[in-house]
Formats: C-alpha cells, sequence, structure tokens
C-alpha cells in the first residue's frame, strides 16, 4: 500500500483539473473496489480525488422518455427508484443481483461501471497478469479461469503479453449496454459522449486497458434513452451461491412481440467476455421471426458458436445458451398472459 | 448446598452477548497495552517449491518508520520447532505463500509498504502439488490424527465383496477447504525482561505453550498467553502457527509490543486447511439391505515440513455392522502449506462419502436409505467389540423422518418438477466421537461473595462462556450471577483446548469436581476467610470400555434449477443424539452453524490449487464461497432424551462438530434424487450440470 493524498474539488471541472496534473491519481467514487485494490497494493495511485458528491446524484427525465442517471447515483437509489423499475426492470434487476445491500448503498453508477475485473491473479501482486503488471504473461489461463471468459479473449498462451481471458464483471453494464445507454465524459477538452458500446473495450493487444476512457476522464452521467417495449425486460444472473456473488453468466433481455413474431429484441450477457458482451448475432437471427423455443434456441446457439473456452470454462457455453432461452421465453410468456 | 432452579439444561442467553455486541470486550488485536504497539506485516513467498537465493531489504529498510526488517540471514534461532514450522531459519521455501521475511514498522500501512520493497530472489523448481490415486510416493502415516490406528481390516473384504449379491464401488472427492472464522488471527507479543506476553486469538491458551516455549528456549512460568475472546476458529486456531512465532521473534528483536494480524488472504496459506480427499467406498449386500462387507479407502494429502493425516475413515469404522470391513489411510507429501484441523476433520469428508455410498447401495436394493440404515444398526461397537456408552442413531432416524415428513417418500430419482425446478429430499446419518481430555479448574470461595472459578478453557465464540457458568452455577449451588468465570489464560488452571467437541465433557466435570471438593469439605459453609480449592477430570476407564458417540441425521430437501444448474436448499432437518443438552440456545446455535457449514461444503467451498504455480489461487472471501444468508433455507433443529452418565458426570457430549457431519451427503443425495444425477466431487456448483 502506498501512500497518498486525498483531494476534494468544488465541481466536476475543478476535478478533471486536479486529475489532469496527475498521471498516477485517480477518482474516488464510493471506494468499494478502488480502496480493496489499493490494500492489496494492485491500484497505486499517489492522490486520490474524491468525486462522489460531486457529480449528480440525481436520476432525471429526458425528452424522449429515458432517464438521465448522475454518477454519483448509488446503485441502492438507482434500484429503487420508480421509473428505473418500471421503464427498465432489467436495469433494476441487475442492480439487485450485484454485490451486498451495504455496498450498493456505497458503490456509484460512474464508479460501477468502471470497476476492475475479479481475476484472481490480477488481484495477487505476486502473480503473473498482463492487465496488471504489462507484459508479465497471464496466469488465469493455466491456472484457476472457471469463471473467465470465452468470447472475445485474447489467449496467445501463459506467457504472451497480450493473453487476457479476465471478464468484466459489473451487472449494471451488461444491463445499460443492452439498452445502448450513452455515458457522458468530461475530460480536460470538454465532454463528450461516448456510447455503452463504445466504453469497454475487448482485451485485444493491449489487456491493460478495460475501457476506451482517458486518463483524467471524469463520468458524469448515464443517458438511457427510451425504449417502451424495456418493460418487459429481465435480466437473470446465474452464480454460484443464491447471492452476492459475482455472476458465473447473466443474461439481460428485452423483447417486442407483435402477436407471436419477434418485432424487435435486445440481449446482452455478462461473465462471458472482457466487456458487456452484446449479442448482435441473436438478436439479427430473432428478429422479424418468431417467438419459439426452437427459434430462441437457435438464435443462442448461432451466438454461443464463436465461443473459445479454456478447460476449466466450457460449461459456460450451454450454460449461457439455456439460461438465454429461458429468459426469452419468460418474457415471450409475460408478454402474452 | 441450598436448592436452586438449575441452570444447567435452561435457554440462558450468552452472558458475554451484550458486551460483545458493545465492542467492549477485546479481540486480541484489539488489546491496547498503553505503551505504543509496532506493526509487523510478513513478505511471502510466490514460489512453492524452491530456495531464497537472495534478499536486498535495504529499500524497506530505508522507508522512515520501518524498525527492522528480519529474513532468514538475520532473524533469531529458534528451537526445534521450526522444522514443523517454516519460520525463517532457513533459505528454503516448501510451500507458495510461506513467510521469507518480515517487516516491523510504526504504523501498519508504513509495514505493509515496505512489504512490496524487500527485494526476494528465489530458485524454483515446478510445484507437485497434484493429488492422485496414481501417485507412486503414497504413504502409510504411523498413526493418523487423535492417535487413531492407520488402517484397520476384519476378515476377508475382497472375497465378501465378490460373493455378495449387491455392491456399489464408487470414488468421492472433497476439495481443499479453508477454515475461515470471522476474525482474522492476530497476535499482540512483548517480552517483560524474560517472560514472553501474549494476547493471542486461538482456541487454548496451553495448546500453545509447548511450541512456543520449546521455540524460543523459555519456561512454561517465561509465557503467559491471554486469550479470552476469540471471533471462530474451526480447528485454525487449535495449534501455534507461524505469525505467533514471528511476532514474538520481532518483539525480540524491537524490544516493543508487536501486533500482527494476518490479512484474510494469508490465512489462505499461514494457518492450515483441510486436505482435498479421494475416498473408494465399496459395500456388499445381501438382497434384503444386510450389510456384508465395507471398504473405505482414502487418499489425502499433507506437506513436506509437518505431516497432517486426517482420520478420515474413522467413522467407517463404527457406524454399520457388517463382518467383513477396511479402511486404510494413504497420504501424498505434496508441496502445500500444511493442514490442519477443520470442523470435525475426518468425519465431515469421511462420512459424505460413507453415507453417499449407503444412498448409492439403498438405489441399487430399491430400498428406502432410512431403512437400509436401520437395518445395519450394530449392538456394539463392530470394531472395538465394546459396548455402546450411548447409541441413538435409530431415534434420529425415525423421529428425523417423522419431522421432515419423510414417510410415502418416492425413492424414484428425476421424477418431481416444480416449474422449471427439479426437487428431491435426501437423507444421511452423522456421528462424532465422545471424549474427554484431561483438565483442572480453581475455585475461589469467600463467604458473602461470588465464587471465583477459573479454568484455562476457551470460547470460541461457541458460547462456552455462559455453559460453564451454568454447570459452575448447578454445581455450588447457588444462581448464576453468583459465580464469576475466568477463562482463556495460560496462567489459569491447564485445561484441553476448544477442539473435538471436547470442551464441555472436559470442563464441565472438572469445575464439578472442584465444587464437590469445596463441598465434601466445607458442606455449605464457606470459611470467613475464605478457601480455595481445585478439581481435575480426565479420560476414565470408559475410554477403553466403552465406546462413545454422538449420532444424528440429515434431512434435506434440493431444487435444481435445469436451465441453469444452481441449487437451492430450502429446507433441512437435523436430529442428533448429544448427551444432556446444557444450554438449549447455543446447543442449536452449534448445530445449526454445523449444519449451514455442511451445506457450505456441499455447494460451495473450495480452495483451488493452481498446479503450476502451486498457490490457493481463490485466496479471499469473494473467490472462496462460504454459504451466504440466502443460501440457508428453514433449518429444522431437535435432540433425543439422552443422558451419557456412563460417560462423564455430566452426561453431555461433544455438540461443535456433529452439526456438519453428514450433512453434505444428505444434500448430495437429494440432488441425486432431484436430478437422478451423482455428483461425486464437491461442491455441487452450477458447472457441474453441465457436464
Ligand atoms: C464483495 C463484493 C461483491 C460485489 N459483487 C458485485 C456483483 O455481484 N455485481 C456487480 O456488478 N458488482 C459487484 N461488486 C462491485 C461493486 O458493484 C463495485 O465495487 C462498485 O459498483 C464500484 O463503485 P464505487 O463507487 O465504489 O467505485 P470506486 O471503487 O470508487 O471506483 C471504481 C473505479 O471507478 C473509478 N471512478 C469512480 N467514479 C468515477 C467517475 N465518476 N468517473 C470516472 N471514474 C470513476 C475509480 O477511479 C476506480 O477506478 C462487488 C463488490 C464487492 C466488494
Ligand atoms: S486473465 Fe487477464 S486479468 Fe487475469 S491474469 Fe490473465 S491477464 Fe491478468
Amino acid at each position: 500500500m502506498r501512500e497518498f493524498r486525498y483531494e476534494k474539488a468544488t465541481d466536476p471541472a475543478g476535478a478533471v483539473a486536479l486529475l489532469a496534473d496527475a498521471p498516477e491519481g485517480a477518482y474516488l467514487g464510493g471506494g468499494t473496489n478502488l480502496v480493496d485494490l489499493m490494500r492489496l497494493g494492485v491500484a497505486t495511485p499517489d492522490v486520490l480525488v474524491d468525486v462522489r458528491r460531486l457529480t449528480s446524484d440525481q436520476v432525471e427525465e429526458l425528452p424522449d422518455g429515458g432517464l438521465r442517471i448522475g454518477a454519483a447515483v448509488p446503485n441502492a437509489d438507482l434500484a429503487a427508484d420508480l421509473r428505473v423499475r418500471q421503464r427498465y426492470p432489467l436495469l433494476a434487476q441487475a442492480l439487485l443481483a450485484g454485490a451486498s445491500g451495504q455496498l450498493r448503498n456505497r458503490a456509484t453508477t460512474g464508479g460501477n461501471l468502471l470497476q476492475r475485473t475479479r481475476c484472481t491473479y490480477f488481484t495477487d501482486t505476486t502473480q503473473p497478469c498482463n492487465k496488471r503488471a504489462p507484459g508479465s504473461g497471464c496466469g488465469a489461463v493455466t491456472g484457476l479461469h472457471r469463471n473467465h471468459a470465452v468470447l472475445g479473449a485474447t489467449d496467445e498462451g501463459p506467457d504472451s503479453p497480450h493473453t487476457c481471458v479476465a471478464t468484466h464483471p459489473s451487472d449494471l453494464a451488461v444491463a445499460l449496454r443492452a439498452l445502448d445507454a450513452e455515458v457522458r465524459v468530461l475530460g480536460r477538452d470538454g465532454e463528450r459522449t461516448v456510447a455503452m458500446a463504445d466504453l469497454h473495450r475487448l482485451p485485444g493487444e493491449d489487456p491493460a486497458r478495460d475501457t476506451t476512457l482517458a486518463h483524467g476522464e471524469l463520468i458524469t452521467a448515464i443517458d438511457v434513452p427510451g425504449l417502451p417495449w424495456a418493460v418487459r425486460s429481465r435480466y437473470r444472473k446465474v452464480r454460484d451461491r443464491a447471492s452476492y456473488a459475482f455472476a458465473l453468466i447473466s443474461v439481460a433481455a428485452a423483447m417486442d412481440l407483435d402477436g407471436s413474431t419477434v418485432r424487435d429484441v435486445r440481449i446482452a450477457l455478462g461473465g462471458v467476455a472482457h466487456a458487456p458482451w452484446r449479442a448482435t448475432v441473436a438478436e439479427d437471427a430473432l428478429r422479424g421471426g418468431p417467438a419459439t423455443e426452437e427459434a430462441f434456441t437457435a438464435a443462442a446457439e448461432a451466438e454461443l458458436a464463436a465461443a473459445h473456452p479454456l478447460p476449466d470454462n466450457a460449461f459456460k457455453v450451454p450454460m449461457a445458451t439455456s439460461t438465454l432461452v429461458r429468459t426469452l421465453l419468460q418474457i415471450s410468456a409475460e408478454a402474452r398472459a | 448446598m441450598t436448592t436452586t432452579e438449575r441452570a444447567v439444561g435452561s435457554d440462558v442467553r450468552r452472558i458475554d452477548g451484550p458486551d460483545k455486541v458493545r465492542g467492549r470486550v477485546p479481540y486480541a488485536y484489539e488489546h491496547e497495552l498503553g505503551a505504543q504497539s509496532v506493526f509487523v506485516a510478513i513478505v511471502q513467498s510466490p514460489v512453492a517449491r524452491g530456495r531464497v537465493t537472495s534478499i536486498d531489504a535495504s529499500a524497506a529498510e530505508a522507508v522512515p518508520g520501518v524498525l527492522a526488517v528480519l529474513t532468514h540471514e538475520n532473524a533469531p534461532r529458534l528451537g526445534d520447532v521450526a522444522e514443523e514450522i517454516l519460520v525463517l531459519q532457513s533459505p528454503v521455501v516448501q510451500y507458495a505463500g510461506e513467510p521469507v521475511a518480515v517487516v516491523v514498522a510504526e504504523t501498519s500501512e508504513v509495514a505493509r509498504d515496505a512489504v512490496g520493497r524487500v527485494r526476494v530472489d528465489y530458485e524454483s523448481a515446478d510445484p507437485d502439488v497434484v493429488l492422485s490415486v496414481d501417485r507412486d510416493d503414497l504413504y502409510p502415516p504411523e498413526q493418523l490424527m487423535a492417535g487413531f490406528e492407520t488402517d484397520s481390516v476384519i476378515g476377508d473384504v475382497d472375497a465378501a465383496l465378490a460373493e455378495a449379491p449387491v455392491t456399489v464401488d464408487v470414488v468421492y472427492e472433497t476439495p481443499n477447504q479453508h477454515n475461515n472464522p470471522i476474525e482474522m488471527h492476530a497476535t499482540v507479543a512483548r517480552w517483560d525482561g524474560d517472560v514472553l506476553r501474549m494476547w493471542d486469538a486461538n482456541q487454548g491458551p496451553h495448546n500453545l505453550v509447548p511450541v512456543i516455549t520449546e521455540a524460543f528456549g523459555i519456561t512454561e512460568d517465561q509465557l503467559h498467553i491471554t486469550s479470552p475472546y476469540v471471533g471462530g476458529a474451526f480447528g485454525s486456531k487449535a495449534y501455534t502457527h507461524v505469525h505467533q512465532l514471528l511476532a514474538g521473534m520481532a518483539a525480540k528483536v524491537t524490544g516493543r509490543t508487536v501486533k500482527l494480524e494476518l490479512t484474510r488472504q494469508q490465512m489462505f496459506s499461514l494457518v492450515g486447511h483441510r486436505t482435498p480427499t479421494i475416498q473408494r467406498l465399496r459395500l456388499g449386500a445381501r438382497p434384503d439391505g444386510t450389510l456384508t462387507a465395507i471398504s473405505h479407502e482414502v487418499v489425502e494429502h499433507t506437506s513436506q515440513n509437518a505431516e497432517f493425516a486426517e482420520q478420515t475413515a474413522t467413522a467407517t469404522r463404527l457406524m454399520y455392522s457388517a463382518p467383513a470391513r477396511r479402511t486404510t489411510h494413504r497420504l501424498a507429501k505434496l508441496d502445500v502449506p500444511a493442514p490442519t484441523i477443520m470442523r470435525a476433520p475426518g468425519e465431515a469428508p469421511g462420512m459424505y462419502a460413507l453415507e453417499s455410498a449407503m444412498d448409492e447401495l439403498a438405489a441399487e436394493l430399491g430400498m428406502d436409505p432410512v431403512e437400509l440404515r436401520l437395518r445395519n444398526e450394530p449392538d456394539r461397537d463392530p470394531e472395538r467389540d465394546v459396548p455402546w456408552s450411548t447409541r441413538n442413531l435409530v431415534a434420529c432416524l425415525t423421529q428425523g423422518a417423522e419431522r421432515f415428513g419423510w414417510a410415502g417418500r418416492d425413492h424414484r430419482p428425476g421424477v418431481r418438477e416444480d416449474g422449471r425446478w427439479l426437487v428431491g429430499t435426501g437423507v444421511a446419518a452423522a456421528t462424532y466421537p465422545t471424549r474427554r481430555r484431561p483438565s483442572q479448574a480453581r475455585i475461589e470461595a469467600v463467604a458473602g461473595k461470588p465464587y471465583v472459578v477459573s479454568i484455562d478453557a476457551s470460547d470460541i465464540g461457541t458460547g462456552a462462556w455462559t455453559t460453564l457458568t451454568q454447570i459452575a452455577a448447578d454445581a455450588l449451588g447457588v444462581p448464576m450471577d453468583q459465580v464469576r468465570l475466568r477463562i482463556g489464560d495460560s496462567r489459569l488452571p491447564q485445561a484441553s483446548g476448544a477442539g473435538g467437541s471436547t470442551g464441555i465433557t472436559s470442563w464441565g466435570p472438572a469445575i464439578m469436581a472442584a465444587a464437590q471438593e469445596l463441598h465434601d469439605r466445607f458442606g455449605g459453609q464457606v470459611p470467613a476467610d475464605g478457601v480455595t480449592v481445585t478439581g481435575s477430570s480426565g479420560p476414565g476407564d470408559e475410554a477403553e470400555q466403552l465406546s462413545s458417540h454422538a449420532f444424528g441425521a440429515h434431512f434435506a430437501e434440493v431444487r435444481v434449477d435445469r436451465d441453469t444448474g444452481e441449487v437451492r436448499v430450502p429446507r433441512m432437518t437435523g436430529v442428533f443424539a448429544v448427551g444432556r443438552v446444557i444450554n438449549t440456545v447455543t446447543a442449536r446455535s452449534q448445530l445449526l452453524g454445523g449444519m449451514t457449514m455442511g451445506l457450505s461444503m456441499a455447494l460451495h467451498e473450495e480452495s483451488v490449487l493452481d498446479e503450476r504455480r502451486g498457490h490457493y489461487a481463490n485466496h479471499d472471501l469473494a473467490e472462496y464461497h462460504i454459504a451466504a444468508n440466502a443460501d440457508v433455507g428453514e433449518v429444522d433443529i431437535a435432540w433425543v432424551d439422552e443422558v451419557d452418565d456412563a460417560h462423564n458426570p455430566l452426561g453431555a457430549k461433544g455438540i461443535g462438530e456433529i452439526g456438519i457431519v453428514g450433512s453434505a451427503a444428505a444434500i448430495g443425495n437429494a440432488y441425486w434424487h432431484a436430478t437422478g444425477r451423482r455428483v461425486r466431487d464437491l461442491p455441487i456448483t452450477p458447472d457441474k450440470w453441465f457436464r
């Protein structure tokens, strides 16, 4: 653990200015992830800029029927917001499926999206890990990887500097990915908007980078566009115990039915990749087709066809497939009821 | 003695409860000792097998606030114990996580920062950490833990199996598991001249005395350990571990009061674990269910430096009758930290296997698994050939079946559905030895004042503060508020540690003996100027002449989601025969905790060894899963009327461990009944549904 300074700014721009001059500094949200990583020596910022009370902690209406979520909104408040629960059930369900009550009270929306992987080689400074110590290799690929990625990972062997098979652990991010949310970011050069599709990245040849954000960019809010048919949506998380565990796999799905035909559908998978995984192959296969178990199964299998499981996580392919099928069946049954 | 209402058997609440919830009583790390304490942090080896080739501590020593860095090059030399506990005496590294240096600093933050600045170079070889039955270096230990014989053979087992009309031949595996008491292991140490003072989290200060005195070359009088409150242990605090010795060394070198608290991650390498087991079970039976042969062969691991031979198959020696029977234990010495006691060592993994195999046999026979057990009930201990002091397994099974609603169960597997859930039920039996260990107690009586009862007993969260006060109050014939109990200090009369479910049966009779002494000498009249009496208790003839065990029966309902493989246990029933119950509240808590830990063993707990790097890879509570509240459904607990006067004057049996024994098998058996699939390697996690 390294000694650090603790700073507070008076406004978001001030916070951005503070970090602009501190290449090793970090923003502090609820600290539920960052402080843990500091204790472990994994994160070693020399200055923390506290932003937990700096950006908005309100959920506001957008003109298109969507919602703007301030980056400082606690996970618990967001899950309890009546508009969120009514318009985007999958979002509220995703939040409630994550962590524990105490953690959700403390954790912020912005911090949740930027939490780091739970890979145990990443969190142990005595082990090789390309994400934590670029070039040191990947311990997980030959070690404990039961809960690692089956899609979009880079596996060039344990010693390659490119290898990383980690997953992104956030449940919230998976729901936001399905909803095509946009992240509002403040940087030195002003404000910009990053689509959820572009926020988290696959490891490629640079596993150290989780996201496309530049150092010092501050998340100020998340815009969730209006999507009336998201009222029929679900977040289904499969985990090793009944609560308080990260996803083995998860499914965020919303479906718009016209009789027994799928008019439109949104699917994102969690626990399968370095980023929330938008199941575009499955979506394309389903759109305009029948809402039947056969069609759902074919679409799920088509999506997972690209999977490259490791020896100990091959179960994720059938688990994700059957969970996706069941979730779509439940949404369609609900729609018909 | 005046007659008062008896405290023993009542539901009196924990006397230490209010102070604990208000934070008024100190755990080891919280002892504030006046003089400014300094802090110890540990540098651990990432290498599992090799040697330290060089250490450069200069950068760490240069950090302001660092007082000392100890390594194998400059650490004080210790006595013989260093063979068994690797504590900076040599450059050789024998397990991943082994301490290779410690930093002592003015603050814990500085100490931990400096840990990262100690540069250590290693020469390393590939670690050998994989247990298998095919290894050619498996060996029989001299004896097992707690003095059990390594093997037992009666009759011609192979012939009996060959002749048996119905057999099962199955292999079960249980994983590495780690004790995770809520209080991390912690030691505060200081040298007052040549006396070593320690405030420590352990399961009985006297347990630590032999090793620590040997290590530092001091006499018993030169060691004083205080441990009044302990936040859980489960076996991991039973023995001396490396951190207590490191704390003693750091205090010696710096001349300061040092505090050392392990991190949760360090608990996965420094304070022991439960060995993995591979267990082959063979049962032979006649078509009516009568067992003709039982064979239980165990393979498990131990460490390079210290042998720990878990007594995995010993419960099989007494559970059921059968003319031909065999149990064996073989060990592999691996490059792992030393295993240790974890709640019901031996019985927990061993009975998982035996009771799962009994369920498989019942299925082969097309028989009710409760009935199969009843049919093989032995009227004497089948291997020792002595009578039971009490054996009430039958009552546990029948009463449990009644409470659970077992009657009319459709024994076919995989045929019950509730929506997408597959539903099943399972049963398993439980047993745990009843023993007592030598213990002494002292009572100081002064007319008009409360009695002071002193014994180096240990309350690791079990409720011993309360139950011993109850026992003393009854023995002295006074209300509980007339007793002042003192426990958890090596300067108190010697008593056994809190382990092997022996606390109540060992400490209670010692207190009763002291009270009897007082009564015999003075009647009800305490002399005005006060008096001190002592009493002792220990194993008597009953240990040879009788077979004494607690018994129990578990019933569980399991639901398995056929889309996701998730497993839920909505209800469990446990009925136990545990002798006289001293306190109905704390007894229920012990049984509930045991059953919950069994559920956790069935569904969640597994420490994963990285086969290439040799460390426990999931070494924190985010990745090493223990049952959460949401995993525990309705738990129905009862006990049968039983008093075991033949074993000890209290008529009690141990209660701390039997709850975990067999509960994992009941859940595994219910999983099979729900799904038609046997998972024979714990834990039953959702991924196993997809293989
Ligand atoms: C035991 C445990 C179990 C958990 N289980 C789950 C689970 O099941 N599912 C799940 O999804 N999550 C889970 N979590 C993770 C939890 O959701 C995250 O820790 C939390 O959401 C992070 O939010 P925070 O505000 O505390 O972030 P912090 O820890 O403060 O920050 C996290 C990261 O975000 C950066 N950051 C914070 N705010 C901003 C901002 N406004 N702009 C830019 N950067 C910022 C920080 O610099 C840091 O890098 C669990 C955590 C724990 C400890
Ligand atoms: S999977 Fe990624 S995070 Fe894990 S060890 Fe490999 S490189 Fe590091």
